[in-house]
């Protein structure tokens, strides 16, 4: 066999197959999408496009928030409660008061709060070098407490005018007879931000240096990196991230419920993890990112049309996260089952 | 005074005077190392001696509790890794502390960066700098491969690549030499001239004292955390250099068992092939004997052992034990047949490290202390933890103390300990003194020549030519997946392992 054509294919291959399986990812979307196109020919339309596109915003903004924890070799679970702490205050701040911050108002107050917990976070984890998912476990039950006993634990059913106007904003609305599909307007700063949160892990030392770390922090330690820095701001911009998310799932929603969002995070953590971010930290991007979430909402909404009752999406994603973390594990003794020989055998 | 004799002639680093206590321990009392430009300084002792102590208070890893360090003459505040690297002082660790998941240009030029409080990092602009460096050196390095993908060689010289982006002045390098092969290390040997040439100062440490002789100018020698002697290179000679290390002379003579070799093998391999790493592999072992395999890096001696004790089983051939066929299809396999195995990386692969030493040499044979099905006969097992203790002269505060806080040399004798609670037929080791000072060295072998003596059946796997010429009574050469050679008896020599091996 001619061997330099077998190496060009071999690379062509990983190039498909991308640096995280990103193109495996890529290839069972299409599949699904195609597969449910035929069980279900109502499910091939830009309206569900849109509406996909939708219900991804939220997840999306999240995970990236996720992503970059996990990149840095630690895991977030506190994510959820630090949304709804940050948007829910700042709806009840703004009801309370009697005033409408306006639509900037709304989404800076939040992400100081946001800003507040995640440093919390970051300091404990930074400082004191404790497990990051005890970590922000506990986390998670001091907000979410904090919350109901403190802020308030009432369903809050009219937030600031500022932000409920966009909540019915558009950018593209197609209606025929047999169709309606809306793209909403909030998916325009998620991309953005998409791109923002790549180019940040791509082209800064901050980013790279959150990759230096999740590879091995005290060989980042001996580079010069400053871990604890490092370690201290990525969370706090990953509770700035959090609250965002949660300004942009009151405005959805046209709701502050206090008891939502906590407790649907493993959607999240496994969008992240299929999407080729290694639970053991170092690897993952943005692009495998977005795939990991559009199958997840895809596979939820499929659910829903072929009939299947939700409590089954649960234990769909619960099948979904293992089976990333498998194929994780797989590849990964794979890797270090390679026999090295300097010299190739003839024959 | 004149200016340029001055810059030429002051040491670019010197420590003076260096305390530095861990929980009551002094690992380094009053050291002192001055480096000079230009030359590379063999800083040599045995394991534990504060020799990576002294590294990581150079490179700012660790504060010493008092004494001074300078660097051209000028007196350091609190150096941290951040400022040290400022300062001009890289280190390549033993480990390399590269990122495996990043790429060769990334591993090179983000210390640089880091360094310049850069705060974006480009691809492109990167590479000139990058490539400039990997030319000065004559590499051939793929820039855009990830560490995790290269060869252990490769991977160092990244590490050598990484410290020159960033203008090193003084390079530390803490036994470069383990994992590389004997043109590897003549390669290596031919950059450290070339930096030398750049007036770079350079710190080598090996417990390959022929090899750091033949590369260093300087040396210092530290015992026990303490300073021993510092002098010219060529005022010592190996002999010499592992008098001051241990205190005493060493007995390098051969000393080997006497097996039976009338009686039947106690494991025979016929044919023993995997695709890709072996081919035929075919040898006895008496009962009574230590048997060397030795190859490059990569000549799939390791492979073999791997095969053996089922780690990575062998497509076909046969293996027999005192004569009966036995398959092995997986280490319990393999310990069922009574093979014991020391894997070449025992740090990751032999040993629990946060675990007390009394867990560790336990660890490996709990199933012979059961007692009524499902509870451990705690009396048994304490015999056999201060029994192994005692026997291999583990030195550690107590049997209780966590394996981590115990040098290479004795971490090695808990790993040995561990298999040997077992009592295997055979017991296959592979590289038994890698990282283990002259003194424990030789304690090891012994310890192997009496367990042998006692009727057990030892293959040691290493490319440590002298050790080989100490104990084996025969040796495998390993070449390309295939036995080249056997050398018997007086065949045995260092010179010869050598020849053979490279051929």
């Amino acid at each position: 066999m001619n061997l330099s054509t077998l190496t060009n294919r071999d690379s062509l291959f990983r190039t498909l197959r991308g640096p995280n399986n990103e193109g495996i990812l890529a290839v069972v979307l299409i599949v699904l999408v195609i597969g449910m196109s035929i069980v279900n020919p109502a499910f091939f339309s830009v309206g569900t496009l849109f509406s996909i596109l939708r219900g991804s915003i939220v997840p999306l903004v999240f995970a990236l928030g996720v992503l970059i924890v996990i990149i840095s070799g630690g895991i977030d679970v506190s994510f959820a409660a630090i949304a709804i702490f940050a948007s829910y205050t700042t709806v009840a701040l703004a009801n309370n008061g009697g005033f409408d911050p306006g639509l900037i108002g709304v989404v800076l107050i939040a992400c100081f709060f946001g800003a507040v917990l995640g440093s919390v976070n970051g300091v404990v984890i930074a400082f004191f070098r404790l497990p990051t998912l005890i970590v922000t476990l506990g986390t998670q039950g001091i907000f979410r407490g904090v919350l109901l006993a403190y802020v308030g634990s009432r369903y809050i059913a009219n937030p600031p005018a500022s932000i409920d106007q966009l909540a019915t904003t558009n950018i593209i609305s197609i209606v025929n007879e047999n169709d309606r599909a809306y793209l909403h307007v909030l998916v325009i700063p998620v991309i953005v931000l998409a791109f923002l949160v790549a180019w940040m892990l791509k082209n800064t030392m901050f980013g790279r240096g959150i990759y230096a770390i999740g590879s091995d922090s005290e060989a980042a330690r001996r580079a010069g990196f400053p871990v604890v820095r490092i370690q201290m701001l990525l969370y706090t911009l990953v509770g700035v991230m959090a609250a965002f998310a949660g300004v942009l799932h009151v405005t959805l929603g046209r709701n502050a419920n206090p008891q939502s969002l906590v407790g649907n995070e493993l959607d999240i953590i496994a969008a992240v993890v299929l999407g080729g971010a290694s639970v053991f930290g170092g690897r993952g991007s943005v692009f495998g990112t977005v795939l990991g979430v559009l199958l997840i909402q895809i596979i939820n909404n499929s659910l829903i049309l072929v009939g299947v009752p939700t409590a089954w999406q649960r234990t769909a994603v619960g099948i979904l996260l293992i089976v990333g973390v498998g194929i994780q594990a797989l590849s990964a003794k794979r890797n270090a089952k390679k026999v090295f020989v300097t010299t190739p055998l003839e024959g | 005074m004149n200016k340029e004799v001055l810059i030429t002639t002051a040491p670019v680093l010197e420590v003076r005077n260096i305390v530095k206590t861990y929980g009551g321990v002094k690992a380094l009392d009053d050291v002192s190392m001055s480096l000079s430009g230009g030359n590379v300084h063999c800083l040599a002792g045995e394991n534990g001696c504060g020799k990576s102590t002294l590294i990581k208070i150079i490179s700012g890893v660790e504060q010493p509790d008092s004494g001074e360090i300078f660097i051209d003459g000028v007196r350091q505040g609190k150096l941290s890794p951040f400022s040290a690297i400022i300062a001009g002082i890289q280190v390549i660790y033993q480990d390399f502390s590269l990122f495996p998941n990043l790429t060769v240009l990334e591993n090179i030029v983000l210390t640089s960066h880091v360094a310049r409080r850069a705060k974006l990092y480009s691809t492109r602009k990167s590479r000139p700098a990058a490539r400039a460096i990997i030319k000065e050196l004559g590499l051939s390095l793929d820039l855009d491969a990830h560490v995790e993908d290269l060869s252990v060689a490769d991977k160092q010289l990244t590490a050598i690549c990484r410290a020159l982006v960033n203008d090193a002045r003084v390079i530390v390098m803490d036994e470069p030499t383990t994992a590389l092969t004997h043109t590897e290390v003549k390669h290596l040997f031919e950059i450290v001239n070339r930096l030398r040439a750049r007036g770079v100062a350079l710190v080598f440490v090996s417990h390959k004292l022929e090899e750091a002789l033949e590369v260093s100018q300087d040396v210092t020698i530290l015992r026990s955390g303490k300073h021993v002697v510092s002098g010219d290179a060529s005022d010592f000679d190996r002999l010499s250099l592992t008098r001051y290390m241990t205190g005493r002379d060493l007995d390098e003579s051969r000393e080997v068992t006497t097996p039976d070799w009338d009686a039947a093998p106690l494991l025979s391999v016929a044919g023993l092939s995997t695709p890709g790493a072996f081919r035929d592999v075919t040898f006895d072992l008496q009962p009574g004997e230590i048997l060397g395999i030795t190859g490059l890096l990569g000549s799939g001696r390791t492979e073999i052992a791997e095969a053996l004790f089922g780690v990575l089983p062998a497509t076909s051939g046969t293996i027999e034990i005192n004569g009966s066929p036995v398959k092995i299809r997986s280490i319990t396999d393999a310990i069922r047949a009574g093979i014991g195995y020391l894997p070449e990386d025992r740090l990751t692969q032999g040993l629990f490290l946060d675990k007390s030493v009394a867990d560790n040499l336990i660890a490996g044979s709990l199933g012979s202390y059961r007692r009524a099905g499902m509870f451990l006969d705690s009396a048994k097992i304490s015999t056999t933890i201060t029994t192994m203790f005692e026997r291999l002269k583990i030195k550690a505060r107590s049997v209780a103390a966590p394996v981590r806080s115990l040098s290479g040399g004795n971490a090695q004798r808990v790993v040995l300990g561990k298999l040997l609670a077992n009592r295997p037929l055979v017991l296959i080791l592979n590289g038994p003194t890698v990282g283990v000072d002259v003194g424990s060295k030789e304690e090891i072998l012994a310890i192997l020549r009496d367990e042998a003596s006692a009727g057990m059946g030892i293959i040691i796997i290493s490319d440590d030519a002298p050790e080989l010429v100490s104990v084996c009574n025969r040796v495998l050469v390993v070449r390309q997946g295939e036995i080249a050679d056997v050398l018997e008896g007086s065949d045995i020599t260092a010179a010869n392992i050598q020849e053979k091996t490279t051929a």
